[in-house]
């Protein structure tokens, strides 16, 4: 149904597809036609012009009946080309899943034998073959399968490389099963919309191919009619009476258009990339379509979120990632947002400026304020010159978010210079300095690597200094040391430490653990399905947790030093955000939610210097005057 | 006590740049000879960095890379040929990534069914009756049989690699990061089941990961590997408290926790050794502040009473 419909969404290929079927069906109901004899000579009556008495299309040189010989003709080309294209794609995937699967010497003897075969000019290769063969429209067909065998060899080894180091395989093999058995019922199934793509693409290629060999006259022999048989018998009378080479070739160009467009129309609503929306371009910024008042800035936050809410839009559904996020960091701060995945603690980091991918991502209320300036819905200009100069981000994987291709001098370069009207050699100097300040040893060295020639560590380290380069105000950092390994790790996070405290900037801090947390952090603010349900100063939200969920993560977390123990697990899964409980998210998980907690909005309240969202705090707390 | 699993000196060299015709360019020595004896019962915890050989270890436990030296013996019996479906009935292997470990194009049914028909031939009725009984083990609902991989949740899916490995009925299970792909109110879920079952079933562990913290939890012996040897191993308990090796003490020193200042307990910049072109003596001498003269020419052996080093100037 998904893949019907995703075909039809493509008008083309709708187009493509109908055409084919017509013709298909052509083709199938031409013996019950009442058609004249394809191969019956009647020179009398030749070159009669199409609309003539008794003979739709006209006749050819030899007094045939045109109609009739051009859909018998369609029915032998189909016929020929589609074959063709399964015998090539059986035998192309069957060597190239064995080429791939079984890797190393296997894989080099096969692929080199049909690199081999690649080097000849296709249409000298399947001369070859008829001429070693002898003419005739069967050994026209071995000739165009054996030549775009090694199209489907190399497409299918690609694929199989790719799903032989897959961990499947591995347990598959664990579980007792053979390289055989692996193959067919492991291997197999995920290569065959490859396989499908691949022939949509190039059953087109091949008909004109099998047209090829016949218009040369090596394919079908007189009298049988194919459509490259019956442009080549027209070619002398191409002048005289053109519509003997123009009945076939009209028809060629219909076949192959026609499947062309359904070609791909089916690579594309196959392609899993594809399908997952990489065709949609998302916005420069996120779609901001806000419903209600805009509140007002208040206090002395460098940067300050109120109420922000930040959904997605997908079909029919809505997800509520982030539902009313507020909070704010003062010049120098570091603030912590601790939460399990899909809490939205990036996507509110990411709505700050205006970075969530839209479509599907809507910001539909609350307000950013930058220095009392509020972001959403600010034009894309204004956010672009805000984006890295006042506001940069660290991400969690360096090796994503760095261009592959360019040296990290050079993007740094370009980093400084998007936002600084400097000259090559004083951004240069300015790199090198951020290097050093992000203490990467032999800094000079450093700026001409690509990013694969850094250890991990080295590479955040460079990020870093990407974030550093335009001196901003606030860095959001969203699980900068998640990929790093623990020693490296310290040294990012105390790097990060020094640098707020040297350059006063305000830090954001996205993680899901809690002693990085505490060791960095000034307050933490915890986000359960979208909100925050707990706020306030790291140590004593860390030493004394009021809300449950806030008590039972930690509780979840085995610390170092504490030796071998039973942990304390919170039963359940978080709500999904497109389908939140009434009420206290976290009430079904919760063992002390009463009716109390699953009816109506629990509000965010002030305790002093802490904020809580729940009815029945761990801990007792005094309401702020 | 009886050995489950024991370790005779088990190495493995990579050949890197492979020539047609010439000697390769150069090896890699991805796990110097490791020889470990774990006693059935037991959860060792293997811990170490990016790199250091742990994953290797492991697939070679497996049967899923042959060896380049040693042996492997499991219940006094040895396992040489690097064959994965003989490893399979005696050794299992729960993988990092729950979802990518499960054919997306099968049910659950049909993975499930694979170990029960070919490690053990069991017909239609014993693999049902079978099936219902793990799944009850590992608290999953029967449901689920018939969905496919993309439909659950990370623990979920965890859970059913875990069903699939007490499928095959080995008594030892090799655990490579399995809670680092999960959250953590669903790791500690999976940690608590993994504890469980092993009380029931009489399993045995080699629990590797990079989270101290969670080796710590759940192991009674720890050996931390770095650059392919063993270079510490004793009870979970002492090992972070009380590290012998240096590096062992950088690790634990590393480590985020909660109400301890935040220090980079290694100042300057330090990469891993290269290991096309491995250091002389011990790997850890560039990084470790008591390195002296012998370090640089012989390599430290494991040595001590409970809590071994390979160390020549150990903390205590």
């Amino acid at each position: 149904m998904s893949f019907l419909s995703l075909l039809a969404r493509n008008r083309l290929a709708l187009a493509g597809l109908i055409v084919m079927a017509l013709v298909v069906l052509l083709a199938l109901v031409t013996p019950i036609l009442p058609l004249a004899d394809p191969d019956v000579t009647n020179t009398g009556n030749r070159f009669l012009k199409p609309f003539s008495e008794g003979a739709l299309l006209g006749t050819d040189h030899l007094g045939r009946d045109l109609l009739s010989r051009l859909l018998w003709g369609t029915r032998l080309s189909l016929a020929v080309g589609f074959a063709a294209a399964v015998i090539a794609a059986v035998l192309g995937a069957a060597v190239g899943i064995i080429a791939g699967y079984y890797g190393g010497r296997v894989d080099n003897l096969i692929m080199r034998g049909v690199d081999m075969l690649m080097a000849f000019p296709y249409i000298l290769l399947a001369l070859a073959i008829v001429a070693a063969l002898g003419p005739g429209l069967l050994n026209a067909l071995i000739a165009v399968a054996a030549v775009n065998i090694p199209f489907f060899a190399r497409n299918i080894r690609g694929i199989t490389v790719g799903i032989a180091h897959k961990e499947f395989v591995d347990a598959a093999k664990l579980a007792g099963m053979g390289d055989a058995r692996i193959i067919v019922s492991e291997v197999l199934p995920n290569v065959v919309p490859v396989i499908v793509i691949a022939m949509s693409t190039t059953v087109g290629w091949m008909i004109l191919e099998t047209a090829g060999l016949s218009f040369l006259g090596l394919g079908s022999q007189p009298p049988q009619a194919d459509l490259g048989s019956m442009l080549g018998e027209a070619r002398s009378a191409l002048i005289t009476n053109p519509h003997t080479s123009v009945v076939p070739g009209v028809m060629i160009l219909i076949i192959v258009m026609a499947i062309n467009l359904l070609g791909d129309g089916v690579r594309d609503a196959l392609d899993p990339r594809l399908r997952s929306g990489a065709l949609t371009r998302p916005m420069a910024a996120t779609m901001v379509q806000r419903k209600g008042p805009v509140p007002d800035p208040q206090g002395d936050n460098v940067l300050d979120l109120r109420g922000l809410e930040t959904q997605f839009h997908v079909k029919d559904r809505i997800y509520r990632a982030v539902g009313g996020v507020s909070w704010g960091v003062k010049p120098g701060e570091c603030l912590g947002i601790i939460g399990e995945s899909g809490s939205g603690k990036s996507v509110t980091a990411l709505s700050v400026m205006g970075l969530v991918a839209s479509p599907p991502g809507v910001i539909t209320g609350g307000a950013v304020f930058y220095k009392g300036e509020d972001l959403v819905g600010a034009p894309y200009e204004r956010l672009r010159s805000l984006r890295g100069r006042e506001v940069a981000y660290i991400f969690q994987d360096p090796l994503a978010t760095l261009h592959p291709l360019y040296k990290v001098g050079d993007q740094l370069v370009e980093a400084i210079r998007v936002h600084h009207h400097v000259s090559d050699k004083e951004a240069r100097a300015k790199a090198l300095g951020l290097l050093k300040d992000v203490r990467i040893p032999n800094a000079e060295s450093r700026l001409e690597n690509y990013p694969h020639e850094m250890s991990g560590g080295m590479r955040q380290r460079v990020g870093i200094a990407m974030a550093l380069a335009n001196d901003p105000e606030v860095i959001i950092a969203d699980e900068p040391t998640t990929a790093l390994d623990v020693t490296v790790q310290a040294q990012i996070l105390s790097l990060l430490d020094t640098l707020r405290r040297e350059k006063g900037l305000a830090i954001v801090f996205i993680t899901h653990d809690f002693g990085v947390v505490a060791q960095l952090c000034d307050r933490v603010a915890v986000m359960y399905a979208g909100r925050i349900v707990e706020e306030g100063p790291t140590q004593i939200v860390l030493d004394a947790p009021a809300h449950p969920y806030t008590r039972r993560l930690i509780a979840c977390v085995p610390e170092l030093g504490e030796g071998k123990r039973a942990l304390h697990a919170i039963p359940g899964l978080p709500p999904a955000v497109n389908d939140l409980p009434p009420g206290c998210a976290f009430a079904p998980r919760c063992d002390k939610a009463t009716e109390a907690c699953r009816q109506g909005e629990i509000a965010l309240d002030a305790f002093g210097a802490r904020k809580l969202r729940c009815l029945f705090p761990e801990t007792e707390l005094e309401a702020a005057q | 006590m009886s050995i489950a699993l024991k370790l005779d000196a088990l190495s493995k060299t990579f050949v890197v740049g492979k020539q047609l015709f010439g000697p390769p360019k150069g090896r890699v020595h991805a796990v110097h000879p490791v020889t470990l004896e774990v006693p059935e019962g037991e959860t060792l915890g293997i811990v170490g960095e990016s790199g250091c050989g742990k994953s290797t270890l492991a697939r070679m436990l497996v049967g899923l890379l042959e060896p380049s030296g040693g042996s492997i013996e499991i219940a006094g019996k040895p396992l040489d040929n690097a064959d994965p479906a003989v490893f399979g009935k005696r050794i299992q292997y729960v993988f990092q990534d729950p979802i990518s470990s499960l054919n997306p194009r099968k049910t659950v049914r049909q993975i499930m069914e694979v170990p029960l028909k070919r490690l053990h031939g069991m017909d239609k009725a014993q693999r049902d009756r079978r099936i219902s009984e793990i799944f009850a083990q590992v608290n999953l609902r029967e449901e689920f049989l018939d969905r496919y991989p993309h439909e659950f949740s990370g623990g979920q899916a965890q859970r059913i690699g875990i069903a699939r490995a007490l499928a095959a009925e080995a008594k030892i299970l090799i655990l490579d990061e399995p809670v680092s792909a999960l959250d953590v109110s669903v790791q500690a879920q999976v940690l608590n089941l993994l504890a469980e079952l092993k009380q029931r079933l009489g399993l045995t562990y080699l629990f590797i990961s990079h989270d101290l913290a969670v080796v710590e939890a759940v192991s009674d012996r720890v050996a931390v590997l770095y650059f392919g040897s063993v270079v510490e191993i004793g009870r979970a308990e002492d090992v972070f408290a009380n590290p012998r090796h240096p590096y062992t003490k950088l690790l634990a020193d590393s480590a985020p926790v909660v109400g301890r200042p935040l220090t980079a307990p290694e100042g300057r910049e330090t990469e891993l050794p290269d290991p096309l072109n491995p250091p002389k003596g011990c790997a850890f001498r560039a990084r470790c502040p008591y390195a002296g003269e012998r370090c640089g020419e012989e390599v430290p052996r494991l040595e001590g009473e409970t809590q071994l080093a390979a160390c020549f100037h150990p903390l205590r």
